[in-house]
């Protein structure tokens, strides 16, 4: 009698816990499904991808998209992707040495968050998922409220009515909801038309949100109401370990027509194309023409988050292709060939984007720890006297403690 | 008419002045959801088939042909979709009130509540109110099929930053509604639905109570009673019952199921000794279950008889040829009164 088959025999080696975080992990044999999915995220986005400034620095023109852009804009457009890169890397090093719980990598996206975030009016409301660090940039906040939140010192810090940004939103396409609902009442409040000070919402989220039933709705009740709402989802290629491909089976930018509205695919590492297109459709919203999806095709340099370890499902090779697309190297070449700006330019502002980082450095070490009250407060806008008098036991429990400053925190 | 509630905007809308008049809890939500519009232009009200049919209990008819399509919206058929945009319209500085269309369809909204709703207030230190009202008719009683009948009002008052309430009978239901609405915080609107029809006098001259009160309906020495929404009318006449052999039943109506008022409710246990709470709901984790646990621990000394609950079983709501054996009634409650006294 032969002896029975063994059930999960696979041809392929697989990787051990033993392997992970090893030097050589990288260099592995990939599986054919990490083969396969580095493959198409590498694509070159299709024809339909809207580029003004190809990755070699050249400026190329649109026959429905074109911007024109002094170069003083250009330079400033250089200078926002620039700062928040380092303040971005300076984070991703603050966690590295403890002094962040976690962050959130920005790397790659800098255009697509940069052209989108300028392409903002004051009076326009945005709705981010939690790596806008690049769209709240050009919303005026600093830096460290953002870190402040990946420290645990805060939620945030910013007040979202004034800066017109909300606050981060974690649950994955809760946001394009609220962005809608946000569009709907700018409407219903006539702030849609021709006039200067009419309004838009941008709604901030990725290729893994377009999966959830949130994002499906929110192009629903955009579409059925007309709401002055852009979507714009920056595709970059990963949702933590999976590919695009395990999302969607067609373009993401082609689901709009679904829903009988505009989609439009734009190179996410090319700053003029974001910012001209994302313009066009933030006026298309706020004449009355929304709702609009654009697709930024960009790429995700980094880890999901610094818990994360991409050498378990990507190959190297596909991160340096996309290093060849680099957003910021791109607009330097371009600046430097045609004459925009000098190595005086450049100097300035690496001295800039170091005294800055010093700054955040600092900054962020000085946060101070979050009270009793932080925990208590503004549950209710009406107040809570079940949570006053929880508070007030909690805080005779501290006092009870011969040490009791512990237990003030502010 | 009464002085008006809590936050009420001035309005530049004439006044809504209703008669004295007979009217049923549907009646009542629907003249308050009126008066509320009336008063304040931001006040809009959304949900499945609110508009030209009036809501499945058509307890919104008439709202849309008064105040038009932009303020008495018919969304589009999701739940999340409903609650989600609710969010954004109320940071917009609009008073959505979303009707759910049935208790057991809550739950597509359910990440919208939780995530969103109840916490935007707390995360953005106060910058963002989100005066949304989410009516739920809910609770059994009305053969209905499944996910038709349930209680679910537990779930949020778990969550911190919403408030829970449900109104028992068509003058608070004409209050209740309006309260809620003025409220700045997100309140779930629980709606008894197999009392949508019961009926009751309404003066409007007579001030309501604050929204966030319980309300001591008879008075008596023996048993506190304590019910909520649908199950008031059981507590009612559960005391008339009791009265006829004797016993003296003093009964409560919750009415806000978070924050819990329940001051009222430990003196009358003080007194009494002795607590029987009524609730559809499975007691597993639920409102009485919290009633029960904050009264033993503030009468501890002056309790007779454990805390009775009767409420529906640990079980999915049933099919409903069998709601009959798994809803409280009269002979349980009158049950559980014989064995809290017999302890």
């Amino acid at each position: 009698m032969p002896p029975p088959k063994k059930k999960a025999q696979r041809a392929t080696p697989q990787v051990t816990k033993a392997d992970v975080g090893a030097p050589d992990a990288v260099s592995q044999r990939p599986s054919p499904e990490q083969v396969i999915a580095g493959l198409r995220a590498t694509s070159e986005g299709g024809p339909d991808l809207v580029q003004l400034l190809t990755p070699e620095g050249e400026r190329v023109h649109h026959p429905d998209f074109d911007i024109d852009i002094s170069p003083e804009e250009l330079r400033g457009l250089y200078r926002d992707m620039v700062l928040v890169r380092r303040a971005d890397r300076e984070a991703n090093s603050l966690q590295r040495q403890g002094q962040l719980g976690l962050w959130v990598p920005l790397l790659g996206q800098e255009a697509a968050q940069i052209g989108a975030g300028r392409a903002m009016r004051p009076q326009d409301y945005g709705f981010p998922g939690y790596r806008e660090h690049g769209v709240a940039w050009c919303r005026g906040i600093d830096p460290v409220q953002i870190l402040s939140m990946y420290r645990g010192t805060d939620h945030g810090g910013w007040d979202p009515q004034q800066q017109r940004f909300n606050m981060y939103t974690i649950v994955i396409g809760n946001q394009v909801l609220n962005a809608t609902g946000y569009a709907m009442g700018q409407k219903f409040d006539g702030k849609v038309g021709p006039e200067e000070d009419a309004e838009a919402t941008i709604a901030f989220f990725g290729d893994g949100a377009t999966s959830q039933g949130d994002v499906h709705e929110g192009f629903v009740w955009a579409t059925v109401y007309n709401a002055p709402v852009v979507f714009f989802c920056q595709n970059n290629q990963w949702a933590i370990s999976e590919p695009v491909e395990r999302q969607t089976r067609v373009p993401i930018y082609h689901r709009a027509r679904g829903y009988g509205f505009p989609g439009i695919r734009v190179d996410g590492n090319d700053v003029l194309a974001t910012l001209a297109v994302t313009k066009w459709a933030m006026d298309e919203c706020r004449t009355g023409n929304g709702p609009v999806l654009i697709e930024a095709f960009t790429y995700r340099m980094d880890a999901h988050t610094t818990s994360d370890d991409p050498t378990r499902y990507r190959l190297s090779d596909e991160l340096e292709a996309w290093k060849l697309k680099d957003p910021i190297e791109r607009v330097r070449v371009h600046l430097v060939r045609e004459g925009l700006a000098d190595q005086k330019f450049f100097d300035e502002l690496e001295a800039e984007a170091d005294d800055r980082a010093a700054t955040l450095r600092q900054a962020v070490r000085d946060l101070p720890n979050p009270g009793i009250d932080n925990i208590f407060d503004n549950v209710y806008a009406e107040g809570s006297p079940h949570l006053d008098a929880q508070k007030a036991e909690f805080q005779a429990y501290l006092d009870g403690f011969a040490d009791s400053a512990h237990g003030g925190g502010h | 008419m009464a002085a008006p509630t809590m936050n009420r905007p001035d309005s530049d809308m004439p006044d809504f002045e209703p008669k004295v008049q007979t009217i049923t809890l549907a009646k009542g939500i629907n003249m308050g959801l009126r008066a509320a519009m009336e008063a304040d232009k931001k006040v809009l009200v959304m949900g499945e088939d609110v508009g030209k049919l009036g809501g499945v209990f058509r307890i919104t008819d008439g709202l849309q042909k008064d105040f038009g399509e932009e303020r008495v919206l018919d969304t589009p058929l999701a739940e999340s979709g409903i609650i989600g945009t609710a969010v954004g319209l109320a940071m917009r500085g609009f008073r959505p009130v979303c009707e759910i269309q049935f208790d057991g369809f809550i739950f597509p909204g359910f990440d919208q509540i939780v995530s969103q709703v109840a916490k935007l207030h707390n995360r953005s230190k106060g910058s963002i109110k989100l005066p949304i009202v989410i009516r739920v008719p809910y609770g059994g009683g009305i053969g209905a099929v499944e996910h038709h009948s349930e209680s679910p009002e537990a779930y949020f008052a778990h969550t911190a930053g919403l408030k829970v309430v449900s109104c028992s009978n068509p003058v608070d239901a004409y209050w209740m509604i309006q309260q809620a609405i003025w409220s700045d915080d997100p309140v779930l609107f629980f709606e008894p639905k197999r009392r949508y029809y019961e009926k009751a006098q309404f003066d409007p001259a007579v001030s309501p109570d604050p929204l966030w009160s319980s309300r001591q309906l008879t008075s008596g020495k023996d048993v506190t009673v304590v019910g909520y929404g649908p199950t008031v009318r059981i507590a009612l006449d559960g005391a008339a019952a009791a009265a006829e052999e004797g016993k003296e039943l003093e009964v409560f109506d919750l009415r806000t199921l978070s924050p819990l008022d329940l001051g009222p409710v430990y003196e009358s246990v003080r007194k009494t000794g002795r607590l029987v709470t009524i609730s559809e709901a499975p007691s597993n984790c639920s409102i009485s279950s919290e009633v029960a646990a904050r009264v033993q621990r503030e009468c501890f000394y002056s309790l007779q008889a454990p805390v009775l609950q009767v409420n529906g079983f640990d079980t999915p709501y049933p099919m409903s040829k069998a709601e009959e054996e798994y809803l409280p009634d009269l002979d349980k409650l009158l049950h559980a009164v014989d064995r809290s006294l017999g302890y």
